[in-house]
C-alpha cells in the first residue's frame, strides 16, 4: 500500500484524533484540567466538586445527538458482546481504570503528551493485556 | 467564572466526542479490530491516537508558557511520580476489560448519549466497578 493511500484511508482518523488532542489541549489551557474521563467520572462518584469536569461529560453525551443533526445518521457503533461479557468488561474497566489512575484519555492522550513516565507504562499495560484478551477471546470462540 | 469554566468544559467534550466519531473509536468493532491481532487488523486507533497526542503535546507546551489557565486560578495536574504496583495492576485489569467489549470510558459515556443499550450496560457496570474501587481502596 502506497503511502498516499493509506492517508486517503485513515485521513478521518487522523482528523478525529486531532479532535480530540484540541479539545484536551483546549481544557487543558482553559480549565487548567486534565482531560481524563476515568478521572472526572471517579470524582464525580466519589462527591468531590463536580464542575467543570461533570460539564465536560455533558458535552460528550451530548456529541452523538448533535452529529445525528447535522449529518442526519447516528454514529456506527457495533457491539460483538453479550450482555454478561458488558458487565464483567464493564466492571474490570470501572475498577482497573481507578486503581490505575487513568484509561486511554488521561494516560493515552494527554499522559503521553505530558511525557509522563507512569503514563507510559499504564499505556503499555492497557495495549498489552487490551491485544491480549481481544486475542484470545477471538482465538477461543467466545466473540 | 463557575459558568464560564462550565460552558468551556462543555465545549471541549463536545469537540472530544466529535473527534471519537469522526475517528470512528465510538465503534467498539473498530477498536477491537485494532487489539484483536487474530482477526482483520484494522490500524485506525494508532491514528487517533497519534493525532490527538501530537495536537496535545502542543496544548502541553503553550500551557507551560501560562502561569494560570485562562478561566481558573491555578492548574490541576497529577502529581504522582512513582510507577507503583497500583498503577500496573490497575492499567492491566483496565486493559483486559477494554479488549472483551472494545468499550473504554470516553467512548462508553458517549454511546449512552447515543442510546445504545449495550453502551448503557457497560457503563451502569463501569461506574459499579469505580464505586468498588473506592470502598476497597488504601487510604492515602
Amino acid at each position: 500500500m502506497s503511502s498516499l493511500s493509506i492517508i486517503t484511508q485513515y485521513w478521518p482518523n487522523l482528523a478525529g484524533g486531532m479532535l480530540i488532542g484540541l479539545a484536551c489541549a483546549a481544557y487543558l489551557l482553559f480549565d487548567g484540567r486534565i482531560a481524563g474521563i476515568s478521572g472526572i467520572l471517579g470524582r464525580v462518584l466519589a462527591g468531590r466538586p463536580f464542575l467543570p469536569g461533570a460539564a465536560f461529560l455533558a458535552g460528550l453525551m451530548a456529541g452523538p445527538g448533535l452529529w445525528r443533526l447535522i449529518t442526519g445518521a447516528w454514529p456506527a457503533v457495533h457491539v460483538q458482546a453479550s450482555w454478561p461479557v458488558l458487565v464483567v468488561a464493564g466492571l474490570l474497566v470501572g475498577f482497573g481504570t481507578r486503581m490505575g489512575s487513568g484509561c486511554t484519555s488521561g494516560h493515552g492522550v494527554m499522559g503521553l503528551a505530558r511525557l509522563s513516565p507512569r503514563s507510559m507504562v499504564a499505556v503499555c499495560c492497557f495495549l498489552g493485556t487490551g491485544v491480549l484478551c481481544a486475542s484470545v477471546f477471538h482465538l477461543a470462540g467466545w466473540r | 467564572m463557575t459558568i464560564l469554566r462550565s460552558i468551556a468544559a462543555f465545549v471541549c467534550g463536545l469537540v472530544f466526542s466529535f473527534g471519537l466519531i469522526l475517528g470512528g473509536m465510538l465503534d467498539p468493532a473498530r477498536v477491537l479490530a485494532f487489539l484483536d491481532l487474530a482477526g482483520v487488523w484494522n490500524p485506525s486507533l494508532m491514528f487517533v491516537l497519534g493525532g490527538a497526542v501530537c495536537v496535545a503535546f502542543a496544548g502541553v507546551r503553550l500551557a507551560r508558557c501560562l502561569k494560570r489557565p485562562v478561566l481558573d486560578e491555578t492548574f490541576a495536574l497529577p502529581t504522582a511520580r512513582q510507577i507503583d504496583a497500583p498503577l500496573v495492576v490497575g492499567s492491566c485489569l483496565f486493559g483486559l476489560g477494554w479488549g472483551m467489549a472494545g468499550f473504554c470510558p470516553g467512548p462508553a459515556v458517549a454511546s449512552v448519549g447515543a442510546g445504545v443499550w449495550q453502551g448503557c450496560v457497560f457503563t451502569a457496570a463501569m461506574l459499579a466497578g469505580m464505586l468498588v474501587f473506592e470502598r476497597v481502596k488504601p487510604a492515602r
